[in-house]
């Protein structure tokens, strides 16, 4: 029951901020990807940087429990699923979450969004047998790793280094990354000089 | 108008945060399959079955890893679910409280409307593949831009890198190809 609870508590913020950040708006999304304006990907590095080193700031104060970590393995699948994903998020404007925030905000598009994406979903189900014998779902790296190695974990490190301290200079990173991404990366039509 | 970055992503990485301290990593995708689950099961109620041990399914994919989805799909109440179910009216209201979207959006956006005119089927079609490529890249994944890029990467998780730097390597070509005009 309590975690019903705190899925009601927690997606209702997640939601809510999806929406405000603009994740859920395809022109954001668009705009992003086509470079023209770089804002919500300096909102998504700030956020997974101050994710990241509140939770490890957080396991190393101990209050924090390291078991709630969930790594996923690593396999080649992982790229060439991504690699799908991200033509099919440029195309439509939403990823899975964001296409259920945007459909539930009025977007009639997204909508189809979803019934596409679990007609996908169906396609996937059917076809894992083959992509399980291919070898591309097999582990890669060690599988479940991070890059440091946590302690507590269950997980593995691919190196020795501490992975509490490793993943707030990494989070640091992210949040500097995030300042230093200029607005847009194209130039703008209209600061174009005419040839001399 | 979005909110600001600097507010916006520190609510967002809380948000993230939130969730690891009282659950776990936030992840979506997953949804779709128990969904799709919960539909195939209520049409053929072969599809998931109740064993000794759990659940297991006549499909591979909702037995595997000793039926966890299987389980899911015939106890839908479960935190993940309702976490999408949430999200979706978390999405609704804060739309609500900022008065709406406006009508023009709700089929077409601007950007889409600029480059690729205001034929509505276009866009329907566009964004019902749109759907099927990303939720199956999703599950051959093992997760979407929540889990893998956002929850991974928060983690350091190797798979988190892995896939995100997939998922730009096509969107950022695909987008610049699709929308070269501005809106």
């Amino acid at each position: 029951m309590m975690s019903i609870v705190l899925a009601i508590v927690i997606g209702l913020a997640f939601g809510a901020v999806l929406d405000r950040i603009g994740a859920s708006n395809p022109n954001m999304i668009g705009k992003m990807l086509n470079l023209t304006n770089l804002n919500l990907a300096k909102t998504i590095l700030l956020a997974i940087g101050t994710g990241s080193v509140l939770m490890f700031a957080g396991q190393m104060l101990g209050f924090v429990d390291v078991g709630h970590m969930s790594v996923k393995t690593a396999y080649v699948g992982v790229f060439i699923g991504g690699l799908m994903l991200g033509a099919g998020w440029a195309l439509a404007g939403y990823c899975p979450g964001t296409g259920v925030v945007a459909a539930a905000s009025g977007r009639k598009d997204a909508l189809f969004f979803i019934a596409g994406g679990l007609l996908g979903a169906a396609a996937y189900m059917v076809t894992y047998p083959m992509w399980k014998s291919s070898g591309l779902l097999d582990s890669i790296a060690g599988g479940k790793v991070t890059v440091g190695t946590v302690p507590g974990s269950k997980f593995d490190g691919m190196t020795a280094l501490p992975g509490d301290v490793l993943g707030i200079v990494l989070g640091l990173g992210f949040i500097a990354l995030a300042f230093a991404l200029p607005e847009r990366l194209t130039p703008s039509k209209s600061n174009l000089q005419p040839a001399e | 108008m979005a909110m600001n970055w600097k507010t916006g992503g520190l609510l967002l990485g809380f948000v993230f945060f939130l969730a690891v301290l009282l659950v776990k990593p936030i992840g979506v995708s997953t949804q779709f399959v128990i969904l799709d689950g919960i539909i195939g099961d209520a049409v053929n109620s072969e599809l998931v079955t109740k064993t000794e041990e759990g659940y297991t399914s006549t499909n591979a994919y909702l037995a595997k890893s000793n039926g966890k989805y299987a389980k899911s799909v015939m106890n839908p109440l479960n935190y993940s679910f309702v976490f999408v179910l949430a999200m979706a009216v978390g999405g609704f209201l804060s739309v609500m409280a900022r008065g709406g979207l406006p009508a023009r959006e709700r089929s077409i956006p601007d950007l889409w409307r600029a480059n690729m005119g205001d034929g509505v089927a276009l866009r329907y079609g566009a964004t019902f593949v749109g759907g099927f490529i990303v939720l199956y890249g999703a599950r051959l994944a093992g997760g979407c831009t929540s889990g893998h890029m956002m929850s991974g990467m928060m983690q350091t998780a190797l798979s988190g890198y892995l896939f995100a730097a997939g998922a730009f390597a096509a969107a950022i070509p695909v987008s610049l190809i699709l929308f070269k005009k501005e809106a």
